[in-house]
């Protein structure tokens, strides 16, 4: 095997420059290159360099969920922010925090946490020691958790972003202050751009109190209907849940549908209280002292009707197989339940099903051993089925399923975005700010 | 409830403002009468505004000291008329600017001489409520305050609430990101706005977003809301719809000074809780509400705050006593609580008409709309105090305390000389203030025209220059809305938002004002 060596150029941008080693591939594209800079402006030097070698590149954080989405056309260049990983500033005071985008959420998280506060985006884990992945990764990739309810994704939370641009510009946008309308909201644009339109290097967050205590309260359901009238209920209620979660792991198991409270002592057990009642159930007493954390999950067994005050499981998430996301209007959940189940019986899967129910986003796992082109089959049937629901709506479309990640014989066989609305627009903008596509190139949809 | 006129200029359309008229573009040619009739093609003729007369009711918005004479109104009914129009104006390399309500508070919607003003008003219908997804379509023309009073029946509000909210469009609220006194906890426009079908600057009709908030691709609905009608025109919004809250108590506490009514908010904030809303007034402006709406605040009160606590009734009757506690600790000496819409107004009387009400002791004013960090507010409040004193103007304090965004009332005499330019100077003064303390030049009024020229205090060249990227993919003609928010040369002479008494639907009461 030849050993690349590091072009005078790259090298003398960043003094952390290596050869790419067997590991260092994005979504099985092998890379040539990693520069782990350690500052902002030597980050700007690093892609001011790749911009004069004319390389390809993409941003890496922990690697968490660098195989979310197609692979890249082409990675030269990897550019890890491991070395990025300051927190520049927390204002307790003002409920905001400032940082480089290597700093992974569970550090983040060890230094809120003595001030009350934290962040409140909680995706779920995708592997054991990544620490939930880095803030720039979970930006960029646009993961959310249970939280979204409440709370929305990183791009709801997001006051202030710093980027490098493909030519090495170093830019900010938005600022330390949650109200703020000066100028284009360019944080926006790059939550959930996949390191497409440059690199995220700094990050300013609103920030939210560490509730007191947080309780689950869960119900078994028996079908689809009845888990999105729980849902319905809950959501319509004035309790003020942070997270309305649904788990139904495989078609013959019953649906669990999972409401999180969060408050002092005092309101968490008499909010529990009222949504039992406002459920219909009786029995189990809440948990008053679960986390989203620290439960085993459900074991998804026990009798339609009955509560349960267990953390919900995360479905198939984090699994090496393949991983939906289907988004859609709240009001369709029945149907977009059977739109799933039935697509996936067609097609010989039984696929978990779990995720913010009440936000109308769900994950949707295939065990990694299903047959690729069933997967595929599944994928279009599931896409054309979640089209008919948007029938009769003034919009084009009001639901997608998305290839989050899928073993590569599986990629091979679907377009994991799928349609997508406006995509001339999203291409405009890509073609702006970076025209020479060198940025994670092919990551987006429509080959953005 | 707001009063009506002060004695020293008149509230509506006189002419000539204390602003300069904007100077005309260099290179622009009149909207002439082949694009009038093409637009009648379009709209029908009842539709096409060409009188000279009709033409200037529209020549600014609620920033009513700038002003240009539209070359030409338009009143679409539909989004194709609206893609048609645009289509026409791209052709012929015509400027176009959108308008809702014209309730704007930074020229966002200040036409142009050589342009064609497409006026939402007449797209005024809520489409469709779906309580079971908790979301509304709506048309940009449909006011703030109809979308909660369509969704009242299943339960449902719609959150974000500017002041402005009887009147103010849907579409305009999109174009501005508009906030509220509410937004503290419930968020902006933003937050609650999952899908925009808009006419793009070279007249196509497409859809942004499909309606649940994570649809893939780069989040255009983002990026779109908050872009000042730079980026094209919006023709339907789709908005998520929030449960009522069971609760909601209203305190007034009175302080003896700012900094302990400001020590209050931070205890507050420290403590966990996340009030709806926490509004502050200094002496000055209480003394403008009290002679303007008699709102029978607490007599001698330095400082009142206002906190609103919404949620479910065991929290909120829980917070409203730890606020209590709070406030009394911090030396608060009288504490009212509204437990009833009536009560609840009655509190709210005082702020709503602060904005009008300086014009009961002020022949003129500017307001301001710089953000700080709320831990910055003490030292940034007696700053502005200094500077008001240095200056010989006073500055009427009203402002959304709990994200820390000012509204300073800069008051002054035009009939005096040189007292408007020390007035416009102070402004000036007190957004580099917020600007030092890491803060921004605009918290919801947004840039427009009025603020332009403090982008580059606030940001850098290449910070602009990515922005512009922006507004490159949508609209490379520059044709949508030219010369608002980012600083050009053509618009350098700008001056700060004088404004002469309440705005003339402020003055009608019609609407409230923050």
């Amino acid at each position: 095997m030849t050993v690349l060596s590091v072009p005078a150029e790259l090298a003398s941008a960043c003094a952390h420059v290596t050869p790419a080693g067997p590991a260092d591939m994005v979504a099985g594209e092998p890379a040539r290159y990693v520069a782990a800079p350690g500052s902002v402006s030597e980050a700007g030097a690093v892609l001011r360099a790749a911009a004069s070698l004319g390389l390809t590149v993409v941003p890496r954080g922990t690697g968490s969920r660098l195989d979310w989405g197609p692979a890249p056309a082409s990675c030269d260049l990897i550019i890890d922010t491991g070395r990025l990983d300051r927190i520049l500033e927390h204002s307790a005071g003002d409920l905001v925090v400032s940082v480089q985008a290597g700093v992974r959420l569970d550090d983040l998280a060890k230094v809120l946490a003595p001030a009350g506060q934290r962040l409140a985006v909680n995706p779920p884990a995708t592997a054991p020691g990544n620490g939930g992945g880095t803030i720039g990764g979970l930006t960029a990739a646009g993961a959310a958790g249970a939280l979204r309810y409440r709370y929305g994704s990183p791009r709801d939370l997001l006051i202030g972003i710093t980027v490098i641009r493909a030519d090495g510009t170093i830019a900010k946008a938005g600022g330390k202050v949650v109200k703020n309308v000066a100028g284009y909201d360019i944080g926006k644009l790059f939550a959930g751009s996949f390191g497409t339109l440059g690199l995220i290097a700094e990050a300013t967050f609103r920030l939210h109190p560490l509730p007191e205590t947080t309780g689950w309260i869960t119900l078994n359901c028996p079908d689809p209907a009845a888990a999105a009238a729980a849902v319905q209920a809950v959501a319509d209620s004035a309790l003020a849940p942070a997270a309305i979660e649904l788990d139904w792991p495989a078609a013959a198991r019953p649906i669990g549908v999972s409401v999180l409270l969060e408050g002092d002592e005092q309101s968490v057990a008499a909010r529990s209280e009222r949504m039992r009642s406002l459920l219909g159930g009786s029995g189990a007493e809440p948990n008053l002292h679960g986390s989203p954390d620290d439960a085993a999950g459900a074991d998804g067994g026990a009798a339609a009707g009955a509560f349960r005050v267990l953390q919900p499981s995360s479905g198939g998430r984090g699994s090496p197989g393949t991983l939906l996301r289907v988004a859609f209007w709240t009001g369709q959940l029945a149907q977009v339940l059977a739109v799933i189940r039935e697509a996936a019986g067609q097609h010989g899967l039984d696929p978990g099903i779990s995720g913010s129910a009440g936000a109308g986003v769900l994950d949707v796992a295939v065990a990694e051993i299903a047959d690729p082109s069933a997967v595929a089959e599944f994928v279009a049937a599931l896409r054309a089925g979640l089209k008919a629901l948007s029938a009769g709506s003034l919009l084009p479309a009001t639901a997608s399923a998305v290839v989050v990640h899928a073993p590569s014989a599986v990629r091979a066989a679907v377009d994991m975005w799928g349609p997508v609305q406006s995509l001339e627009l999203m291409r405009a903008v890509k073609d702006q700010f970076d025209p020479q596509r060198r940025m994670a190139p092919g990551r987006l949809p429509g080959g953005i | 409830m707001t009063s009506g006129r002060i004695d020293s200029g008149p509230p509506d359309a006189a002419p000539a403002g204390p602003g300069p008229a904007e100077p005309e573009p260099t290179g622009s040619r009149p909207v002439g009468p082949g694009l009038a009739a093409e637009l009648t093609g379009i709209c029908g003729a009842a539709n096409v505004i060409t009188d000279p007369q009709q033409l200037r009711t529209y020549e600014c918005d609620g920033l009513t000291s700038h002003r240009s004479t539209p070359g030409l109104v338009v009143l679409p009914q539909s989004a194709a008329e609206v893609a048609a129009i645009v289509r026409t104006c791209a052709a012929s390399g015509v400027p176009f600017v959108a308008r809702g309500s014209g309730t704007g508070l930074s020229g966002g919607a200040l036409p142009r001489a050589d342009g064609v003003l497409i006026v939402t008003s007449k797209m005024r219908n809520v489409i469709a409520i779906d309580p079971v997804s908790r979301r509304a379509i709506v048309e940009p023309g449909v006011t703030n305050l109809a979308v909660s009073k369509a969704a009242e029946p299943y339960g449902l509000f719609y959150a974000p609430d500017p002041s402005s909210q009887v009147v103010c469009s849907v579409g305009g609220n999109v174009a501005e990101n508009s906030g509220g006194a509410h937004c503290l906890k419930h968020g902006f426009t933003v937050h609650h706005v999952t899908g925009l079908e808009i006419v793009t600057p070279q007249g196509d009709l497409t859809w942004l977003g499909d309606g649940t908030g994570a649809s893939p691709g780069y989040d255009l609905v983002g990026a779109f809301t908050g872009s000042e009608g730079t980026l094209g025109i919006v023709t339907k919004v789709v908005v998520k719809l929030t449960p009522i809250p069971e609760a909601v108590t209203t305190l007034l506490a009175a302080f003896t000074t700012m900094g302990a009514g400001g020590a209050a908010v931070s205890a507050i904030i420290g403590s966990g809780i996340l009030p709806g809303a926490i509004e502050m007034m200094d002496a000055l402006a209480i003394e403008a509400a009290e002679a303007a709406v008699n709102c029978r605040y607490p007599e001698g009160a330095g400082a009142v705050l206002i906190v609103e606590l919404d949620g479910p009734a065991g929290d909120v009757q829980a917070q409203t006593e730890a606020v209590r506690a709070i406030c009394t600790a911090q030396g608060a000496y009288e504490i009212r609580a509204a437990q009833d819409a009536a009560e609840r107004a009655a509190i709210w009387t005082g702020r709503r008409s602060a904005f009008a009400a300086v014009g009961r002791i002020s022949p003129a004013y500017i307001v301001q709309d710089g953000v700080v960090p709320r831990t910055a507010l003490p030292e940034v409040l007696d700053r502005i105090g200094e500077l008001s004193a240095e200056h010989g103007i006073r500055v009427a304090n009203v402002f959304h305390a709990g994200d820390g965004n000012l509204h300073p009332l800069v008051l002054f005499d035009d009939t005096v000389p040189g007292e408007q330019e020390q007035a416009e100077k102070l402004s000036g003064q007190i957004l580099d203030l917020c600007i030092e303390h890491g803060g921004s030049i605009t918290g919801e009024h947004g840039v427009g025209v009025d603020k332009s020229r403090y982008m580059p205090r606030m940001f850098g060249a290449d910070d602009l220059d990515t922005m512009q990227l922006l507004r490159c993919a949508f609209d490379p003609a520059g044709l949508c809305n030219p010369g608002k928010v980012f600083p050009t040369p053509r618009l350098c002479g700008e001056v700060p938002g004088v404004r002469h008494g309440p705005h003339p639907l402020v003055a009608s009461g019609l609407i409230d004002q923050f």
